[in-house]
């Protein structure tokens, strides 16, 4: 891809990050949030988070789609960090909105309320992604142990995605469209694994037979 | 041994006659004023759809009222344009938003409630029969969503003992049950959930019987918009709003307490009687604080009231009661 291109394509996707963001700043200033702001403020920033965790994850099963799409990959460290800015703010929304900065009142729902819980462990879980997210982290880890350390998306991911069914009512449906999508990308990989395994073997039968 | 009953309706309850025969000229004057200048907006080849007894003629009508002493003061409104945007009726959607934008095909006339149960006879009463029976009051309530949200709602009603005396309940009546209007082809954002409809709900007898609970047909002096549960509802202002039943079709009297739509999709966070307590936690979010709807975001959150704030008129309901293992 073309440099000019790709300056292009960041701007863009530097701009629809922080469309959410810069909505609800809108609507603070408008005083246009809806009827129950702090529920709208909850709500979008909880579905930045996710969407934008969830096309993070896309990126690598996509690239495999083809190599012409290697460059895709220079966008995945800032949607993995866009990810963690709206799951900040809306832990922030959080402390601020519903717990009114009362840490006994944090300690005792995130003992009791297990959408709490597993929210507050995927917000947790995202920390040192974001912290090591720098290339002086990724040299001084090494690529390996890089690597491995930010297998722990895919945690943080699931976690977020029970954090949301466990929010909603029962019998409410909402968080299947993401459920779904979020569960084909994730088993794309082992997929991906397993079929790079048969194609090798394939290749390994094929020269002893020549052989 | 005589028992002396005493009458079913005392005379000063009794609307007089010409108050009635006014209500409803005003109501038809009302009905044939926005009819006309919907034809006039729309041309005459489309009179028919708005003569036809739709929602879209009814809606907006207003209705005559007379104060009540059961109304709540001292609490700003919340805005019309919020309590009639920001609803949840899941039928026509899971989103706040959706029941206003959907509901308009919710056909609101003609429309009968059927009595039966444990009752002196089964019986179907008519809508506008219904609207005729008491004088409508104006009553401004608090409302608590079980979500931890809150409103204050000027309704329009009579109690809903007025109602039950007609219905003539027999002795072994302990339970009321209220079961709304579900047509798949109306309501076909239903399906979306794993709910299973028609929506139900309950009250104890003399919950039902408490002069606060309110048989409601309109709201800010005209008819009940769709989507707050048209043409007629309960509203129960001391429980969580999902106990005020919408759109109500079918009222049973019961011997055992009835199945409810919330409770039976989870006992544990959705008790039968679901009174608003903020010393019971629903398992998920505290019920300790409430945000205002319709206020900016740092000013939302309030303290939340036992009994709403309703104790004086209700808390002898429960005398005895561990409301922590009858939530």
């Amino acid at each position: 891809m073309k440099r000019s291109n790709l300056i292009l394509l960041k701007i863009l996707t530097w701009l629809a990050c922080l469309w959410p963001l810069g909505r609800l700043l809108w609507g603070a200033a408008t005083n246009d949030l809806g009827a129950d702001p702090t529920a709208t403020i909850t709500f979008a920033t909880g579905l930045a988070t996710l969407r934008l965790l969830t096309i993070s994850l896309a990126i690598t099963p996509v690239r495999r789609l083809s190599p012409r799409l290697n460059w895709l990959i220079k966008f995945r460290r800032l949607l993995g960090l866009f990810a963690f800015f709206y799951a900040s703010l809306h832990l922030l929304t959080y402390i601020a909105l519903y717990a009114g900065f009362d840490v006994n009142a944090m300690a005792n729902d995130i003992a009791k309320r297990r959408f709490i819980t597993v929210g507050v462990a995927a917000w947790l879980l995202l920390l040192p992604l974001a912290a090591t997210s720098t290339n002086f982290a990724i040299r001084k880890l090494g690529g390996k142990r890089w690597n491995r350390l930010h297998k722990l998306v895919y945690a943080a991911a699931v976690c977020g995605v029970i954090h949301y069914w466990w929010q909603v009512k029962p019998g409410v449906l909402t968080p299947l469209t993401i459920t779904v999508i979020l569960g084909v990308l994730l088993l794309a990989r082992p997929a991906w694994t397993l079929q790079q395994k048969w194609l090798r073997n394939r290749k390994a039968a094929a020269v002893r037979a020549r052989g | 041994m005589l028992i002396v009953k005493p009458p079913d309706i005392s005379s000063s309850a009794i609307t007089p006659k010409d108050q009635y025969l006014n209500r409803r000229r005003f109501l038809r004057g009302a009905v044939s004023g926005v009819v006309a200048a919907g034809a006039a907006a729309l041309g005459a080849e489309r009179l028919a759809e708005v003569v036809s007894p739709s929602t879209r003629a009814l809606a907006g009508t207003r209705l005559e009222t007379v104060k009540s002493p059961l109304t709540t003061t001292g609490e700003e409104l919340t805005s019309l344009k919020d309590v009639t945007t920001y609803n949840n009726f899941y039928e026509f959607g899971v989103d706040k938003g959706q029941p206003s934008m959907n509901a308009g095909g919710l056909p609101t006339r003609p429309w009968t409630v059927r009595v039966d149960g444990k009752v002196k006879n089964p019986k179907t009463f008519d809508i506008e029969a219904l609207l005729r029976l008491r004088p409508l009051e104006d009553r401004v309530y608090r409302h608590r969503c079980v979500e931890a949200w809150s409103m204050v709602i000027p309704w329009i009603g009579y109690s809903l003992s007025e109602f039950i005396q007609q219905c003539e309940p027999l002795s072994t009546a302990k339970y009321v049950q209220f079961l709304s209007y579900y047509d798949k082809k109306v309501e076909k954002w239903g399906s979306e959930t794993s709910i299973s409809w028609p929506y139900s709900e309950g009250l104890r007898m003399d919950e039902a019987l408490n002069p606060l609970t309110l048989l409601t047909f309109g709201l800010y002096g005209e008819v009940l918009p769709n989507q707050n549960g048209a043409p007629l509802r309960i509203v129960v202002p001391w429980k969580y709003g999902f106990k005020s039943a919408k759109s109500i079709v079918g009222v049973r009297f019961q011997d055992r307490m009835p199945p409810t739509t919330w409770n039976d999709q989870a006992p544990s966070e959705y008790g039968f009687y679901s009174n608003v307590n903020p010393n019971v936690d629903h398992p998920r979010w505290s019920q300790k604080t409430e945000r205002r709807i319709g206020l900016p975001f740092y000013a939302q959150r309030r303290t939340t009231l036992l009994f709403n704030g309703y104790g004086d008129q209700v808390a002898s309901l429960y005398n005895g009661m561990d409301l922590r293992k009858y939530f």
